[in-house]
């Protein structure tokens, strides 16, 4: 970290090889047209300087309009390449990738707060394996922070009572800046930390090394502990839609529309339940806001979803991470919920 | 002012007393007050920057508290932005200047050009009122829901100072817009308008319909803070990101405020020191219109990591790649017009050559922010504090400072000490790069915006930006005293010192009452500077 005067950031990330391409080509032009404007008005005002004796008759013919057009032109179509090519690695930068392992952050003035999807947790520090792909899973118990990791060009708004999500893998074992960007009060410069990359294997060892509890087991203890299974059991109650194989579905609403159960639809469902009802039930839910904090909904939401039989067709497994398994991740599909495996398969 | 019993009857020596000022309806009276009000405005913002500067010299937070540090950042985006960049030049040569362009007596609405001043000031004192009380924190962007529902500070008192100015640019875009349309002078045409006229119609036209969306924006802010309506709060089903919406709809063509009056500063200087017709009159003019229209389609680019949905980020990057084209069309066509001119490099001419250099550096590096990937990265760093600074001080500070030296003599009637002018620009030029240059690296290197501490690697480049802040200072007080010298000891002033072309040179300096003896009648387009086959006598260099 220590590199003294330095003109770019790290590259750490699948990412930011590809940022710094285009930003090198926005240079490219920058300087370009910097120094063509700037040598255009230095030697235009020496060669035209009122002293001199030049011939200054000027006769366009109307013919002007051909340099009005080639300056429009180029510019626009130098834009236009610039948009495309920043559209299509935003696509990229907004498209979660499958596989990828879910940890969850919560930011609040003014810490950020990290579970893995193991149960291991921890603030203002992010660990991280190496050559996976991560998917962070944000929100905020309070004002709109950002999550930013320079040497992974990645930024993303953490918003409060909404989801948001970033991902990137990173490429380079190392410790990282990571700051929050989105000026969010006192404490604003203080919410800053440090994103670890290790190997696979210590990842392994180091969330290994955390007495937590996983968030899925948490989750089925909050389930209990608020009786959301008195109404909720697989096709028990007719007073209740089943949540198992929920997640990822499409749901029929009684108001006509289709949404799809994603966590965003879950976390609404559990704090204003009345704001989505399925289709043939009624609103008799009532409101759980206000008694359970972001990481208890985060909890109870990652338990629904170890409640499907086939999460990775919205590829959203978290999976236990081994030493040589990180190819073949598809391939253990309910391992990211070992504890309720015979569960989900009632 | 009246140790020459030659001089002549002008707006200034008209009556002393005071309140024939206050209660003026004489538009030049007008924007010599509000050149005072913000000239006060720019130095107390600019105190505030001298102390983050200060503090942004070492890595440790170590000169202020963060809430000293949150409150100071505030207060300097808040005057800065609306007590001097948005009122800047409409409201001082705009003023003074637009009816004395098209050939009319005064703006349309004179009373509620002095009203608008009233406004203004109101606004300005409640604006104080509440940094003396304790000054909120809020950064001069009030985002929700920390202004809403978290800050501890004065938010309210603030955002209802800001709420009151905009009444002001309401009424002076009003004014300008009907006068423009209503008061030109026989055989001023259209397009025959100074450039000058043109960027302030496009300004007026943003005034009038942005501005109320600001109003709403921060009366809602009042409404949610005050009673807790719920508009911006999502725990009571609102949207926080609503907030931003709102507010960049109207602060993205507020840029435009700024930087247009600008553009149309330099295109009256150029021709003058070129000693040529401006090269593509009407692409400079239509440009400013578009401008001004596509810029109301792209406030969404503030907001690529916002949660905003991806196809939205796309679409507002796309008009945002797109705004860039007329400003591009601008640089080209002051650039062409030196071509086979008689070119002069008097202050104006150095503060307009510079605006051309410290724009175009700006609006390039725009599109790395518009290009959606890199913005990622760079938004909300030094990238952006780096990037709007070249726009809005490299940009329209430059612009101001440059039509100030250029119509000083005809607002004032006498010649500042033309070295320490020359001077000046060069120190304000070197000085400016040198603050905000280094805030590009810095911003790519990954230093967020408004922190007072930050990590060591990046101390180097911010001594560098501290240094260059302490230069351009001097830079601004240098103006300061050698114009206000200029009053009492200056050369006095003939009607048209530069030789420039357009009405307000037609009238002695400083023009009487009544803008004119009698309505001149205009024969021939803007900017006709006749060829000039042979150098000419009044060479400087």
């Amino acid at each position: 970290m220590n590199h003294g005067f330095q003109l770019l950031p790290e590259q750490a990330s699948s990412i930011a090889s590809r940022v710094d391409a285009l930003y090198f080509f926005l240079l490219g032009i920058a300087g370009f047209f910097t120094l063509l404007i700037f040598f255009a008005i230095v030697f235009l005002v020496v060669y035209y300087r009122r002293s001199a004796i030049r011939d200054r008759t000027i006769s366009y013919n109307g013919r002007s309009w051909i340099l009005e057009t080639t300056w429009i032109a180029i510019p626009l179509a130098i834009t236009m390449a610039i948009f495309a090519w920043g559209a299509d690695l935003y696509f990229d930068l907004r498209t979660m990738p499958p596989g990828a392992i879910d940890i969850q952050v919560v930011g609040k003035q003014w810490m950020w707060k990290i579970q893995h999807p193991q149960g291991r947790s921890e603030i203002d520090q992010l660990h991280v394996p190496l050559g996976q792909p991560v998917r962070l899973h944000m929100v905020s118990e309070d004002v709109i922070h950002s999550f930013y990791i320079p040497a992974f060009r990645v930024k993303m708004d953490v918003l409060p009572d909404r989801y948001s999500s970033l991902w990137f893998e990173a490429t380079k074992p190392g410790t990282y800046n990571l700051f929050c960007a989105e000026y969010c009060g006192t404490g604003h410069a203080d919410m800053s930390g440090s994103v670890v990359v290790m190997q696979p294997a210590e990842y392994a060892a180091w969330l290994a090394g955390g007495e937590s509890q996983p968030p899925v087991m948490a989750g089925e203890e909050l389930f209990t502990r608020f009786r959301c299974n008195t109404c909720h059991f697989q096709g028990g109650q007719p007073r209740c839609p089943s949540l198992a194989n929920l997640f990822g579905q499409p749901v029929r609403l009684s108001d006509g529309r289709t949404v799809t159960a994603d966590e965003v639809y879950l976390r609404e469902s559990v704090l204003n339940p009345a704001a989505k009802v399925v289709a043939g039930f009624q609103p008799v839910m009532p409101t759980y806001q206000g008694q359970l904090s972001e990481e208890q909904i985060f909890q109870l939401i990652q338990y629904i979803k170890s409640l499907s039989i086939m999460p990775a067709a919205t590829n959203e497994t978290a999976p236990v991470v081994s030493p040589g398994q990180s190819t073949s991740v598809d391939a253990v599909p309910a391992q990211g919920a070992p504890a309720n495996s015979s569960k989900s398969n009632d | 002012m009246i140790d020459q019993l030659a001089e002549s009857r002008n707006y200034l020596n008209d009556d002393y007393r005071f309140r024939s000022w206050l209660l003026t309806t004489d538009h030049k009276r007008i924007a010599i007050m509000y050149m005072i009000s913000i000239t006060l405005f720019f130095f107390v913002g600019g105190a505030a920057a001298v102390l983050f500067r200060l503090e942004l010299m070492t890595p440790k937070g170590d000169l202020v508290l963060a809430e000293t540090y949150n409150k100071l950042f505030t207060l300097h985006g808040v005057i800065m932005v609306w007590f001097f960049l948005i009122p800047s030049i409409p409201t001082v040569l705009g003023n003074f200047l637009l009816p004395l362009m098209i050939g009319a007596r005064d703006l349309a609405f004179p009373k509620l050009n002095l009203l608008s001043w009233y406004i203004f000031m109101l606004g300005g004192a409640v604006t104080v009122w509440s940094i003396v009380a304790g000054g909120a924190d809020t950064g001069w962007t009030f985002y929700t829901p920390y202004s809403s529902t978290y800050a501890n500070t004065n938010v309210i008192l603030m955002a209802v100072g800001v709420f009151i100015s905009g009444f002001s640019s309401i009424l002076t875009g009003l004014n300008f817009i009907v006068t423009t349309h209503t008061m030109r002078a026989p055989g001023m045409t259209w397009f025959r308008l100074p450039l000058f006229v043109w960027a302030h119609y496009a300004t007026s036209v943003i005034f009038v319909l942005a501005t109320p969306v600001l109003a709403i924006t921060l009366f809602l802010i009042v409404l949610e803070r005050g009673f807790g309506i719920g508009i911006f709060d999502p725990k009571l089903g609102g949207d926080p990101l609503l907030f931003q919406h709102l507010f960049w709809f109207y602060s993205h063509p507020a840029v435009y405020i700024m930087v247009l009056p600008s553009m149309g500063v330099v295109s009256e200087i150029i021709p003058c020191f070129a000693r040529n017709r401006i090269f593509g009159y009407k692409f400079i003019a239509f440009s400013s219109l578009a401008i001004a229209v596509i810029g109301f389609l792209v406030w969404g680019h503030h907001m690529f990591v916002s949660g905003q949905s991806m196809y939205a980020s796309m679409v507002f990057s796309f008009m945002s790649m797109l705004v860039a084209v007329p400003s591009a069309v601008k640089v080209f066509n002051w650039t062409a017009t030196l071509y086979k001119g008689s070119i002069s490099l008097e202050t104006p001419m150095l503060y307009s050559l510079g605006f051309i250099g410290l724009f175009t550096l700006g609006g390039l590096t725009g599109l790395f922010l518009a290009a959606l990937a890199v913005d990622v990265h760079v938004t909300d760093t030094y990238f952006v504090v780096a990037h709007f600074h070249y726009i809005m001080v490299g940009g329209a500070v430059m612009g101001y400072l440059g039509g100030l030296h250029f119509w000083w003599p005809k607002m004032t009637g006498r010649i500042y000490p033309e070295w320490w002018g020359r001077l000046s620009a060069g120190i304000i030029f070197f000085g400016f790069n040198l603050t905000f240059f280094p805030q590009f690296v810095l911003g790519y290197l990954g230093m967020p915006r408004r922190v007072h501490q930050y990590v060591d690697d990046f101390q180097v480049l911010n001594v560098m930006s501290s240094a260059g802040a302490s230069i351009l200072g001097v830079g601004y007080l240098l103006p300061l005293a050698y114009l206000i010298w200029s009053l009492r000891y200056g050369k006095r002033a003939d009607p048209n010192p530069w030789h420039a072309k357009g009405l307000e040179w037609q009238t002695p300096s400083p023009p009487p009452k009544l803008n004119f003896t009698q309505t001149p009648i205009v024969t021939e387009e803007a900017y006709n500077y006749p060829p000039a086959p042979a150098p000419k006598k009044q060479a400087m260099s």
